[in-house]
């Protein structure tokens, strides 16, 4: 038997006010901040889906996504490290489609049942950009999902998968280009979206022999909301009471990782003995049928899609998006920091303590501190140390400055110093904070992003944020 | 271990005016620093028999300093310990006098700050980490740091430790009017400071010192050869040099109220000059007011206040001009301007003037101790050096 064993999601922090792009426009629409990117949303997708998970049970990572940071250089070595995973597992990228996290999530079901892997992580993470001004701008939001396939503790079991790939020019994106195109949605929806789906919604109802009314829940990705509504009526499930939200108006349409999310948001929501119908377009679609089982009571507690909707700060600046995404130059400071250049030994050297986050304990004295150390600060033993990871401790604000001159894309820079809980302290950046909230004491949890990029080479680390939920 | 009282002079002191130096470059500070020491000790560059030439930005080797004097083929230490490099600088020529290697030394600190974008350009070190993931920023940042939780461990609000805070660059400002060679020469009101922009929350612009160019020099000899070039030359007492381990951000005791850098250091240059009570047996101190919470930190760290208590002593204005132990006589690192290296020998020219009782209208009465005081360096990771400095043997 192969299914989930456990799904994770994670939503950023801030979230554009439509009104922003346009007066008269409604809802939201989630939006990365300056410091993240597809890499740094996989990781919190799959830290939030690794709770109550053995890290060291993990055999892959698979990671999906049309807006990976680097078009050469493997995303999910980067997710594996951030996670602290094993490194004798299967990585691998998944690109250039929508239908990137759902191609994923067949392959590790495969895997899974052919017995080369016990446990496959799956994760989905996009920011498309549509151009600034298109309908396509409106629409799109930032986000990540993870999915752990496994045969033991499944949650939802696999009942069927079917797939078919459909040739069409109906959105894409050329290599030089940070903008999404599309055809018009006359054309695009009729022959692309409906007719493509239909077969494989079809497909997989006759290769589980099951009906529209045995579904419990229909999770649909779309192109637009009304799609989605219409492909319901024409397949016999009813919109209202059978098709998960496609939260629009909350989070937007999340590319490679908006099934994925749909997914986590609808088994957030189930019961055993539910039966979910996922679907995702893209160049073809991809269709399952899952079945929930008892174990989906035992579940660790998790952001999952429900908390990370719950915790936000609307940005309701369009100016703000645009510096964010690069679209807007001028936001480097004229005394750009850190000086000189990135090294490429020094990150390789230093993997252990940049990505994993790992300090050490003191074996004679008991002091956990970060970075490691050679020498104990407090009984100066020499190499006598055990690694410990610090990306899952919380911790408190000791003292902080906010830097007005530094940073203009992120003024004031928020520099803490973090004692963490169970001892370590260490001076970071915060992030995702509310400038006036800030104060000594605060509590913060550790979240992975880009602390800057320089040839070419994004340095990866960790930053403090208030805790979320 | 031998204490340094009394073993070297200074017979000889230059040093530039500071400042936005546009038309200046690094070797007219050196000559300009160097000419008016040689002027001063009546002696001239042949007579230098090594020299110690601290720089941060203007260095890489001791030869840049030989080819701006022409000395001729001595040795010369390129010193670099950031804020400290100019009193590093005259604490390795002390010891080179004190050692009976040389007769007469010169210790020279120069930068060319205002060449670089933003005052450090790339010229600056990189942090301990090569990888570059610490937070690198410019140290307002971390003094910032030391005034949130100084404020909050002692209850003081916000607003009121500000209030506090802008006495002291009111007081420093008010000095540096009165000193031809300052960078800034303007006094300033509280208000003023209270209403100037947030540079690094809670510090403001008033609370930074300027950020300049300038050099300094000192000529040291045993006091044998002093006393046949001069009368009123000056000796040293103490010299002290401590740097922090990184401590404060691995450690979780480390309080942020106070630097042990500070504390440690002005222990061994007390303990070298005797010194039992520093508040009472030191008439002037000129020390490292790179930001107005440090200058309240180190009244502490260096024994001037009890602990918490500086803000009693500002109120009283026990550091002013006319207190009771004038601080930062001469506007300090907030008013004559901080070119990284030469400040540490900036400060002893001070003193050295002032012992000789020529620092005109900022004259401090009949002063027989001086006290020069640096810190430098990143958060935590700082380094620190003191010196006592006095006019006679014993």
């Amino acid at each position: 038997m192969t299914g989930i064993t456990s799904f994770g999601a994670y939503i950023p922090f801030l979230r554009l006010s439509r009104r922003a792009i346009a007066d008269g426009l409604k809802g939201e629409k989630a939006l990365a901040n300056f410091d993240e990117d597809s890499i740094t949303m996989a990781v919190a997708a799959v830290i939030d889906c690794l709770r109550g998970v053995e890290r060291e049970s993990i055999d892959g990572v698979f990671f999906a996504s049309t807006t990976s940071p680097y078009n050469e250089k493997q995303a999910a070595t980067t997710i594996a490290m951030a996670t602290d995973l094993r490194r004798d597992i299967i990585t691998t990228d998944y690109a250039n489609s929508l239908r990137a996290g759902t191609g994923a999530l067949r392959s590790a079901a495969d895997a899974v049942a052919s017995g080369t892997a016990k446990q496959v992580m799956v994760t989905a993470a996009d920011m498309r950009l549509g151009e600034p001004g298109s309908l396509s701008e409106q629409g799109l939001g930032d986000g990540a999902a993870a999915i752990l396939m496994g045969k033991d503790n499944i949650i939802a079991t696999l009942e069927g998968a079917y797939s078919v790939c459909q040739e069409i020019m109906d959105t894409w994106r050329i290599n030089r280009s940070p903008y999404i195109r599309s055809w018009e949605a006359r054309f695009t929806g009729t022959e692309g979206y409906q007719k493509t789906m239909m077969e494989a919604v079809t497909g997989v109802l006759n290769k589980t022999g099951l009906n529209p009314n045995d579904i419990t829940k229909v999770v649909f990705s779309a192109p637009d909301p009304r799609e989605s509504a219409r492909l319901c009526g024409k397949l016999g499930f009813d919109p209202k009471s059978q098709l998960q939200d496609p939260l629009s108006n909350l989070i937007g349409n999340t590319g490679t990782a908006y099934a994925m999310m749909l997914l986590v948001a609808a088994l957030e929501e189930s019961k055993p003995g539910d039966s979910i119908l996922l679907a995702n377009y893209g160049n073809g679609a991809d269709a399952f049928v899952f079945k929930v089982t008892e174990k989906i009571r035992d579940i660790a507690p998790r952001g999952g899609m429900k908390n990370y909707m719950a915790s936000k700060q609307i940005i309701d600046d369009y100016r703000t998006y645009l510096y964010y995404r690069g679209i807007l130059p001028g936001m480097e400071s004229i005394y750009p920091m850190p000086y000189g250049t990135t090294s490429a030994p020094a990150l390789f050297r230093e993997m252990e303590k940049n990505l994993r986050f790992h300090g050490v304990k003191c074996n004679n004295c008991g002091t956990a501190q970060y970075p490691p150390q050679r020498i104990c600060v407090k009984c100066r033993s020499k190499d006598k140390f055990q690694p410990v990871r610090f990306s899952d401790k919380k911790g408190k604000v000791f003292t902080f400055s906010m830097d007005n001159v530094s940073s203009m894309i992120d003024s004031p820079a928020v520099i803490t110093v973090v004692d963490f809980d169970g001892g370590g302290r260490m001076e970071c950046y915060m992030t995702d904070r509310v400038v006036k909230e800030v104060k000594i004491g605060m509590g913060v949890e550790m979240t992975f992003r880009r602390l800057f990029e320089r040839e070419e080479i994004i340095n990866y680390f960790w930053k403090a944020m208030p805790v979320r939920f | 271990m031998e204490s340094i009282k009394d073993k070297v002079a200074i017979v000889g002191m230059g040093c530039t005016k500071f400042g936005e130096l546009w038309d200046k470059g690094p070797e007219d500070l050196m000559v300009d620093s160097c000419y008016e020491a040689f002027e001063d000790a009546g002696v001239g560059p042949e007579d230098i028999q090594a020299a110690w030439f601290g720089s941060l930005v203007t260095g890489c080797t001791g030869s840049r300093l030989a080819n701006a004097i022409k000395l001729d083929y001595i040795p010369i230490t390129r010193v670099e310990n950031f804020c400290c490099g100019g009193t590093d600088a005259l604490r390795n020529a002390c010891y080179g006098v004190a050692s009976g290697s040389y007769d007469m030394v010169l210790a020279v600190g120069v930068e060319k700050l205002k060449d670089h974008l933003g005052g450090f350009g790339q010229f600056t070190t990189s942090p301990f980490d090569t990888s570059k993931v610490e937070v690198d920023l410019p140290p307002v940042n971390f003094f910032a740091q030391f005034a949130t939780r100084y404020f909050y461990h002692y209850g003081i609000s916000i607003e009121e430790g500000k209030k506090i805070l802008a006495k002291i660059a009111v007081k420093n400002h008010h000095n540096g009017t009165m000193n031809s060679k300052a960078h800034l020469q303007r006094e300033i009101t509280e208000e003023q400071v209270l209403k100037s922009p947030i540079i690094s929350w809670p510090l403001s612009l008033f609370d930074c010192c300027g950020l300049s160019d300038g050099g300094a020099a000192a000529i040291l000899t045993t006091p044998e050869i002093a006393r046949g070039l001069k009368k009123d030359y000056i000796l040293v007492k103490g010299l002290g040099l401590a740097n922090g381990a990184g401590q404060g951000l691995l450690d979780s005791d480390y309080g942020f109220t106070s630097m042990p850098e500070n504390v440690k250091c002005a222990q061994m240059a007390y303990d070298q000059a005797g010194i039992k009570n520093p508040r009472e047996e030191i008439d002037l101190a000129v020390v490292h007011d790179c930001f107005t919470i440090h200058e309240l930190i180190i009244y502490e760290d260096l024994g001037f206040s009890p602990r918490g208590k500086a803000r009693d002593d500002i109120e009283a204005g026990t550091f002013t001009l006319k207190g009771e132990l004038p601080v930062n006589t001469d506007g300090g690192l907030k008013c004559f301007g901080h070119p990284l290296s030469a400040s540490g020998l900036r400060m002893v020219y001070e003193v050295y003037k002032q012992l000789q009782g020529k620092a005109g209208p900022r004259q401090v009465k009949d002063p027989r101790i001086g006290l020069t005081h640096n810190l430098g360096g990143l958060p935590t990771y700082f380094n620190c050096a003191v010196g006592i400095f006095g006019m006679g043997a014993g």
